[in-house]
């Protein structure tokens, strides 16, 4: 077996953290030089979009408003991702102290884990936890008042402004940004939105300093990364690593011998084939993740791939603009179509350009990243998706 | 007031009459009676005091809030890719000869449903299944039966 | 003043202000930009994109419609990119849509057919995705076709924030997405109010009124039948648009000699009735104070409401049922109309009334509903047997062949055609108060009401609820409990201000002895059957057209009407009589909330 090339990290799971000390030491360091600290550390949204977070924590800050709101999103849905549910599972006080750290800096008095109805069994376990941080910060004289929402089975409600229609009792459609979250989020209040690994790395950050933390990852992508790693591999699971590896050194570390192509970011992401594996950096300055690699071996016939990815986004579509809801479903018919010999071969080129099309003019995330999936894989396996 | 009214009241005042209870309160009325009928989304709109039509317009948004009548236990099998490469329809077909129910189905005493849902976030554990809010990994034929002959016996 | 923002749309600098979207400041400049989901009235969606622009430096397309204007931003509104989008969108919707267009009633008038022509999409690129759904024709005023929809939610958007009634939500997610009622039950079985705001505002033929123009002219051809037509205060002012005149102009003398010319056997006007609805409302509306002031009569209800608008009125046996006892028991004036018209004037003219057929053209598509209510056979048949629209009405206008700008004005019938300025303003939100006032305040003193050139200004235009209030002095000796009282009055139009207002009530804020509310936004002048499209500006001048004409007429009392002063003398003795109680007065019923 070769020497491992990738960079393990365990700062998520393993390391033990006391939080109050960590509290009192931000308290005494002042809520705007922890906010530049934050900054500095190059720590960018984990839920796949990459925000800066100390940015968004800032100008949550700064709205003068008597409510404010923290959101952790843990309603991972993307396929192949399951790293918030790990965190969750084995870390949740380092998402519930990331969060109050949150609220403490942003001035915010509620905040609210908006999680997945999938996840509904680990419920009891969550409420202990934020009862034992509510227990502690008495004695910090923080308050902040944590609380669970369950979604119910709406990949959509990922996006942060359907997640905040979903909490508010609303159905879970994206609008238009601006207004962000950030100044007009949950009951129009200014309100935090970051995905369960963020609230982690914040804290992680505030314990040993953005210093320590940059010495993780690239330049593009600091610090550490938690990927879901699942497919044709040797090991599957969560692994803890540093972004800006190639795919080339991931696949010698996790693949079976035989990888053809690995889904990078989940079925919004985009689909590496074999040849592009050396020269594709996995971080923001190559495919950005939110942390799903799925490996593909030569026996898996990218059609399915396809197909199965398409049939996941014509169902989640929250149906409300026009290149999403009927894009989706002409993708998935079309591919069928000319797999069935009723469209010719060049029907693919105007799926790709229709791809395009729900790219540039869609709503929201889902819409726009469909065409990830399907342009790469349609352009790297065109002969699987004819014959 | 009838029981299903009475019990959504007394939700209401659980929760708040406020439009961000709605989901909480379905997913409670859920629980009670698997599945939302006519009479409970009707409570539901007079406590909250909306329109029975947004109500209704909202819990259909959400795949895990039915409006027809569904099993004690809803089976929920991952038809996402990974679970996929991992022969989900291998569960299904499993839980087809103990149960004589497809996706889509409930069983005749009504105590199953099965449904195919997306990414269940057990990837490298597939193929996966919820049944109710407990989830299932690393399924076999022979795992999903010995799992539903418990539930069999509940 | 609001910051000034600077901006360049097409390499045309321009100074817009902060707040405004692009779709708004590409109009200072008169570029267009084409949108479906869109509407002037409603709340932003920005879901159809098809007013998608290209913002320099933004890798995604935005909708134009939604997005404010930012300092610096450089629009494009025109280049490949957008157009590519622009006709995919299109290619998109129609592979949803029911390609029916021509016999579709929206022909010509519709939106996505309206942008398909203009993009050319002559091919079927995309594969057709048509779905299967029965047409929901169960109610007597409006039909839903879900075949034909577009998903832009501007319905849902009306029902809610316009009507607050709520019928329509959208449902389920996906390509499964859809308008709704409550668990898709059939519309007529749902607390719809048949208001059809939904429908002057539907970009397709997803939703129209059911029509009744086929029946009409069977009746016309049918020499058996004697057919009288009445036509509504507001219908006059908004016709002609459907005949490229511009909103607000005054048509009524080519409209009668149009219905004359297509056969109509009587030409009446529901101004008369309108009048006459101010005789027997006031009166009852006095006759409450009185017992409520000198009898210390505890059940007498009051603030009374207007029941002149029939959206209105089932909106509150819907939502406050326990309010149905402050309802004025008037009927509507095409309901008192139809009582007469079977009684009174067919005993004039000798017609059996069973031979009549009354048809009414309406600027509204809840009369349709409210002529088919059980109640409404006061004369011993059904009243009114068919109601029109003004998009009905137009629609015959073209199939007679008639060329309607070219007629000679010719006048109403003189049985049941004449009519003062005060039921001109019928049309007008406020103006059934106005009217009111004007005869009751004169009944009680012998005077005109104290308001420059008797307009009461206080009442008119376009605020959600208005109130005024005006003191009584100098009061006749029958009417002596009434000096001094500050008679309260109040006035909502759209359904969601009928709410606003009575939570006013309820809550004290608002104190009333009379309260006017017209279903529609600016009353019957925005009518659910009114001409399409409908936005503020049309509106404001059907409004001023209407004001104008009522400040030209001689006689702007209704109690000046001399035909209704004969009725009462040859026909119905005295206001809220014994025969008026029978043939213009209800009653109202409980209806379910959800």
């Amino acid at each position: 077996m070769p020497t491992s090339t990738v960079k393990r990290t365990d700062l998520i799971f393993k390391k033990d953290i006391d939080y109050s000390a960590v509290m009192h030491k931000i308290m005494k360091m002042g809520k705007d030089e922890f906010i530049e600290e934050l900054i500095d550390s190059g720590l960018r949204g984990r839920g796949g979009a990459g925000f800066p977070t100390g940015l968004k924590w800032k100008l949550v800050k700064a709205e003068q408003s008597p409510e404010k709101y923290i959101i952790c999103n843990a309603d991972e849905g993307e396929p192949g991702t399951f790293k918030d549910r790990e965190i969750l599972d084995n870390a949740a006080e380092k998402v519930i102290w990331g969060m109050t750290l949150a609220a403490y800096i942003t001035g915010a008095k509620e905040g609210f884990i908006y999680i997945r109805a999938e996840y509904k069994y680990m419920q009891t376990k969550l409420r202990i936890a934020i009862d034992r941080m509510e227990q502690n910060i008495k004695a910090l004289g923080i308050k902040f008042k944590l609380d669970l929402v369950f979604g119910a089975g709406a990949y959509i409600c990922g996006e942060e402004t359907a997640l905040i229609h979903s909490m508010e009792g609303y159905r879970g459609e994206p609008t238009n940004k601006p207004p962000f979250p950030v100044t007009q989020g949950y009951l129009n209040k200014p309100t935090v939105v970051n995905n369960v690994e963020t609230f982690v790395n914040a804290i992680i950050i505030a314990e040993i300093g953005a210093k320590e933390y940059k010495k993780l990852g690239t330049k593009a992508s600091q610090g550490t990364k938690l990927f879901s790693v699942s497919g044709d591999c040797c090991k599957e699971g969560i692994f803890e690593l540093e972004m800006g590896m190639t795919v080339q050194q991931f696949v010698d570390e996790f693949g079976d011998g035989d990888t053809k192509a690995v889904q990078v970011g989940g079925a919004s992401g985009f689909c590496v084939p074999r040849k592009e594996f050396p020269n594709t950096i996995i971080g923001f300055e190559g495919v950005p993740t939110g942390g799903s690699m799925k490996v593909f071996n030569s026996s898996r016939s990218m059609y399915n791939t396809l197909e199965n990815y398409l049939i996941f986004f014509e169902e989640e579509s929250c149906g409300q603009c026009t290149p999403c809801r009927i894009g989706t479903q002409q993708l998935l018919m079309g591919i069928h179509a000319v797999k069935r010999k009723e469209k010719p071969k060049s029907y693919l080129d105007e799926l790709l350009k229709l791809a395009q099309t729900m790219k540039f003019a869609s709503k929201c995330g889902l819409g726009r990243s469909v065409g990830n999936a399907f342009g790469s894989i349609v352009t790297n396996f065109r002969e699987e998706i004819i014959y | 007031m009838t029981n299903c009214e009475e019990f959504i009241s007394q939700l209401a005042n659980k929760y708040g009459r406020k439009r961000e209870s709605l989901l909480a309160i379905i997913h409670e009325v859920i629980n009670q009676y698997y599945y939302l009928s006519e009479e409970s989304m009707t409570a539901i709109a007079r406590e909250l005091n909306m329109p029975a039509a947004e109500v209704y317009g909202t819990a259909t948004f959400y795949t895990f809030f039915d409006t027809k009548p569904q099993g004690k236990y809803v089976i929920r099998v991952c038809q996402t890719i990974v679970c996929d490469m991992k022969r989900k329809e291998d569960i299904v077909d499993a839980i087809y000869e103990l149960l004589r129910i497809k996706p889509g189905e409930t069983t005749s005493d009504g105590k199953f449903s099965l449904y195919y849902t997306n990414c269940l976030g057990m990837c490298h554990e597939g193929p996966a299944m919820l049944i109710n809010d407990e989830q299932y990994a690393k399924l076999t034929p022979e795992s999903v039966k010995d799992i539903l002959v418990n539930y069999m016996k509940k | 003043m609001s910051n000034l923002i600077n901006v360049t749309i097409n390499n045309i600098p321009l100074q817009v202000e902060e707040g405004k979207t692009i779709l708004e400041a590409a109009k200072m400049l008169n570029i267009h930009i084409p949108v479906l989901c869109h509407h002037k009235d409603l709340c932003v969606a920005g879901n159809c994109r098809i007013c998608v622009v290209e913002v320099e430096k933004d890798p995604y397309l935005v909708a134009a419609c939604a997005i404010p204007v930012r300092e610096g931003m450089n629009i494009l509104t025109n280049t490949k990119k957008i157009r590519d989008a622009r006709k995919h969108i299109l290619e998109l919707l129609l592979t949803e849509h029911n390609i029916n267009c021509i016999k579709c009633c929206k022909s010509s008038s519709c939106e996505l057919q309206n942008l398909a022509l203009e993009y050319r999409l002559d091919e079927e690129l995309f594969i057709n995705l048509l779905q299967d759904i029965p047409v929901d024709d169960s109610s007597p005023a409006i039909i839903k076709d879900d075949t034909k929809c577009i998903r832009c939610t501007r319905c849902v958007r009306t029902c809610d924030e316009l009507q607050g009634v709520n019928a329509l939500a959208m449902s389920q997610k996906g390509r499964h997405t859809k308008m709704s009622t409550y668990l898709e039950k059939p519309l007529a079985d749902v607390v719809c109010t048949n208001c059809g705001q939904c429908i002057n505002r539907c970009p397709t033929g997803a939703l129209t009124e059911k029509s009744y123009v086929e029946q009409v002219w069977e009746a016309i051809y049918d020499p058996s039948k004697f057919v009288v037509v009445q036509t509504a205060p507001a219908v006059r002012f908004a016709v002609g648009e459907l005949f490229h005149v511009r909103p607000g102009a005054r048509v009524t003398g080519r409209m009668v000699a149009s219905l004359r010319a297509m056969g109509f056997d009587a030409v009446l006007d529901t101004d008369f009735t309108a009048d006459l609805t101010i005789i027997e409302e006031g009166t009852e509306l006095l006759t409450r104070l009185k017992k409520a002031l000198v009898d210390r009569d505890k059940s007498v209800a009051l603030p009374m409401f207007s029941s002149c608008s029939p959206g209105w009125i089932k909106f509150i046996e819907h939502q406050y049922p326990e309010l149905l006892p402050n309802l004025s028991t008037c009927k509507s004036p095409q309901q008192m109309f139809g009582a007469l018209a079977k009684t009174f004037y067919a005993k004039k003219r000798e017609i059996d009334p069973a031979n009549m057929v009354s048809v009414s053209i309406m600027p509204c598509t809840a009369k349709k509903f409210e002529a088919n209510r059980p109640e409404m056979r006061d004369s011993g048949y059904k009243d009114v047997d068919y109601v029109l629209t003004t998009r009905e009405f137009a629609s015959m206008i073209h199939h007679s062949g008639i060329d309607v700008l070219t007629l000679k004005n010719e006048e109403f019938d003189n049985i049941m055609g004449a009519s003062t300025g005060a039921a001109v303003i019928f049309g007008a939100t406020g103006g059934v108060m106005e009217a009111a006032l004007r005869t009751a305040y004169q009944i009680v003193t012998g005077k005109d009401v104290p308001f420059e050139g008797i307009n009461i200004t206080p009442i008119r235009g376009f605020q959600g609820v208005k109130q005024a209030s005006l003191v009584i002095e100098g009061t006749l000796p029958e009417w002596k409990f009434l000096e001094g009282v500050e008679l309260k009055v109040a006035v909502a139009h759209g359904l969601k201000n009928a709410h606003k207002l009575i939570q006013g009530l309820k809550s004290g804020e608002i104190e009333a002895h009379f309260v006017e509310i017209m279903a529609c936004p600016g009353g019957c002048i925005g009518g659910g059957g009114q001409p399409i499209p409908t936005n503020i500006d049309i509106r404001t001048a059907r409004m001023e057209g209407t004001y104008k004409a009522d400040s030209k007429m001689l006689l702007r009392k209704s109690h000046e009407n001399p035909e209704v002063q004969a009725l009462y003398e040859e026909f119905l003795g005295k206001p809220n009589g014994h025969l008026s109680h029978e043939l213009l007065h209800t009653y109202y019923t409980e209806r379910f909330k959800y």
